[in-house]
């Protein structure tokens, strides 16, 4: 097993790191097995007419495995492993391809309304037992977020199950990409989930180069990190204000919420747009900083040396939030394990993983950065978990203002048109977006495909929110902020 | 805790309120004679808001919950964001709309009380942006609703969005 049952499956050492090898259904069925066990993570699943992908991780061992679908169909992994169980029912959904023996096969992003749609009826799962009532919430929720629908069973005030049902949003954005050419493509991938657009964009660049065989250059390289750390400390920024103001505490959402706004105007200031849309391209990155870029991302990082240890303290401090946020909502390591749940979710819940280290791409190995990671798994540990990332995006983002200046600009690099696949794991605040890519021999996008981290994250929520009380589904799913779009795709 | 709150009171970040759109404004203000004085004088200077997300990337989302923020201080206007459908004035639709979200759509403005406007916020709602030629999206919002107010944007900052809900309330005066 030391060798690693991945080089095995694929049957060489590649010089690739994500070598992709068609395997026959036998070995297949002997993957769900080792998925099963918890010998190898999957990392995405999908198809494209009648191919099968499944991307799987052992250590630090990453590969693709590819089977063909005989008349349409191929064996189901999900019936082994439980986090492959919604890929699946949205393959089925977008390709017509049969997963054969799936335990669930309702349909997940299809709802019968697409052309040639199966009609609107949808069986949610049936609850029984004496004194249930149910909740349906949504896809219309009470604030400003993303559609869908949350169907609670309770038991008085306690939460008995919750099922999800996604793919309101689903704007067929993989679709809209084949055929495209690569700069129409990098701005549908920035459009995946609007939050994660710099992590998304700086993934399809990865993605294309690697597909054109170039790098993009240097001072390039470190203004995408820029990016994706400032997309970071927004986020971060926002979610914990807005956690803490589910917590009935609206002062820290309200000195939070400054922060954010300030971390989107240092943004506009240097990138020219505050959630920083379209600035990585393939081949580099739109324009160089600004002039006066810089400065202001100093000037930022000095308020936030200086607010946010009030605030975190003020977090850490206050009991009627503890009592909140302490043993709410709890992860359990093994299930964050199962599901390779990726981001702060994983991460609070003992799972020590982040793509900027462990795929090191980018220029991410040459800047020294911690992972924290927590065991609690409990709101209070998100919560904690992201303040840590807050502060190592802040020694980030000063280590690449260093570098910068010993990085001339250079014009992005013109991709070559040329046949290629590419893959890409990028660290985007929520956890790890996968990306797939194959350019056609004319240089556009023949396919794409893009993993969402809330794909292994949304089932935990139902778990973890068993046994909670309703009201404290709010708390719970604002700590784990899932994407709706970048989910539904 | 207390150095929190005394900061709030000793330098208020709310800035200045931007100049309403003059040109919505006029093309509201013709919209406000059809709809009367009646309509006028129901809703004066405060407008509830429900805003729908009919699929976008979230993007827009990002910004009109920053409008909430201590810069921007949206209810300083009498603009206010509601839960519920039944108690809104203005639909605030984002999204190139799905074929999945359009019966929400159509159900939650249904719910709405008149008088009752819509406005569509972002490029997607506006024209369906990057996803006019999606097989799933049924496209801009005017395709499924009455659109009285546009502000584009990819998405609309902040300043953007205010100034359009302004000229909501100026051509009510």
């Amino acid at each position: 097993m030391t060798e690693g049952v991945l080089t095995a499956l694929t049957g060489a050492a590649h010089t690739a790191r994500w070598p992709r090898v068609a395997v026959v259904a036998a070995t297949w069925e002997e993957l769900g097995d080792l998925l099963a066990a918890g010998t190898v993570d999957l990392v995405s699943l999908w198809a494209e007419e009648s191919v099968v992908h499944a991307a799987l991780r052992e250590g630090t061992a990453t590969a693709i495995l590819s089977v063909n679908a005989t008349q349409g169909r191929f064996p189901s992994l999900g019936r082994h492993h439980p986090p492959a169980l919604r890929l699946e029912r949205a393959i089925q959904d977008l390709t017509g391809l049969v997963a054969d023996g799936i335990p669930d096969g309702r349909p997940w992003l299809d709802h019968g309304r697409w052309a040639g749609g199966t009609g609107t009826s949808y069986e949610f799962l049936p609850v029984e037992g004496e004194g249930l009532h149910q909740i349906p919430v949504g896809p219309v929720h009470a604030g400003i977020i993303e559609p869908g629908h949350f169907r609670f069973t309770a038991h008085g005030e306690t939460v008995v199950r919750l099922e999800q049902r996604l793919g309101y949003t689903h704007k067929g954005t993989a679709g809209l990409m084949r055929g495209a050419d690569v700069s129409h493509a990098a701005r549908l991938a920035g459009r995946v989930s609007g939050d994660a657009t710099v992590a998304y964009a700086f993934a399809f660049a990865l993605a294309a180069e690697q597909c054109a065989g170039i790098a993009a250059p240097a001072r390039a390289q470190w203004l995408r990190i820029l990016m994706a750390e400032l997309e970071r400390l927004a986020n971060h920024l926002g979610d914990i204000g807005a956690i803490c103001n589910d917590a009935a505490f609206a002062i820290l959402l309200a000195h939070f919420g400054a922060l954010r706004e300030r971390v989107l105007r240092a943004s506009s200031a240097a990138f020219g747009h505050r959630l920083m849309m379209d600035a990585i391209i393939p081949g580099g990155v739109a324009r160089d900083i600004a002039p006066d870029g810089v400065a202001a991302i100093e000037a930022l990082l000095a308020t936030l040396h200086h607010q946010l240890p009030r605030l975190v303290r003020t977090y850490d401090e206050t009991n009627s939030l503890q009592d909140r946020t302490v043993s709410t909502g709890i992860v359990r390591a093994a299930w964050a394990r199962q599901f390779a749940a990726g981001g702060f979710i994983g991460r609070a819940a003992g799972r020590d993983f982040d793509a900027r280290r462990c795929g090191a791409y980018g220029g991410y190995d040459e800047l020294a950065f911690d992972v924290p990671v927590l065991e609690a798994g409990d709101v209070n540990a998100r919560v904690w978990v992201r303040i840590r990332e807050l502060e190592q995006s802040m020694t980030l983002i000063a280590q690449v203002l260093q570098r910068l200046r010993a990085a001339p600009w250079q014009p992005p690099i013109p991709l070559p048109a040329r046949e290629g696949e590419g893959v890409a794991l990028v660290e985007s605040f929520r956890g790890d977006v996968f990306l797939w890519l194959r350019l056609s021999p004319d240089g556009r996008v023949a396919a794409c495909h893009f993993r969402d981290p809330s794909w292994f994250q949304w089932p935990l929520l139902e778990a973890a929110i068993e046994n909670n009380i309703v009201a404290d589904f709010p708390l719970c799913n604002k700590s784990f902020n899932c994407a709706y779009s970048g989910h539904d795709g | 805790m207390s150095k929190l709150l005394w900061q709030g009171l000793l330098a208020p970040l709310t800035e200045p309120a931007p100049l309403a759109d003059a040109e919505a404004t006029a093309a509201l203000r013709a919209l406000g004679r059809e709809l009367g004085a009646a309509t006028r004088r129901r809703l004066g200077r405060s407008l509830a808001i429900r805003e729908l997300d009919a699929g976008s990337c979230n993007g827009c989302e990002l910004e009109i919950n920053a409008l909430s923020n201590a810069f921007y201080d949206l209810e300083r206007f009498g603009l206010r964001f509601v839960a519920s459908p039944r108690h809104a004035d203005v639909l605030l639709v984002t999204g190139p709309v799905t074929l999945n979200m359009r019966e929400a759509m159509e159900r939650t403005w249904r719910a709405m009380p008149a008088p009752k406007f819509v406005v569509a916020a972002g490029d997607c709602a506006v024209g369906c942006g990057l996803f006019t030629a999606s097989p799933v999206c049924v496209g801009a919002a005017e395709k499924v609703l009455p659109v009285d107010l546009r502000i584009p944007g990819c998405p609309p900052d902040p300043t953007g969005l205010l100034r359009g809900l302004l000229s909501l309330i100026e051509a009510n005066q």
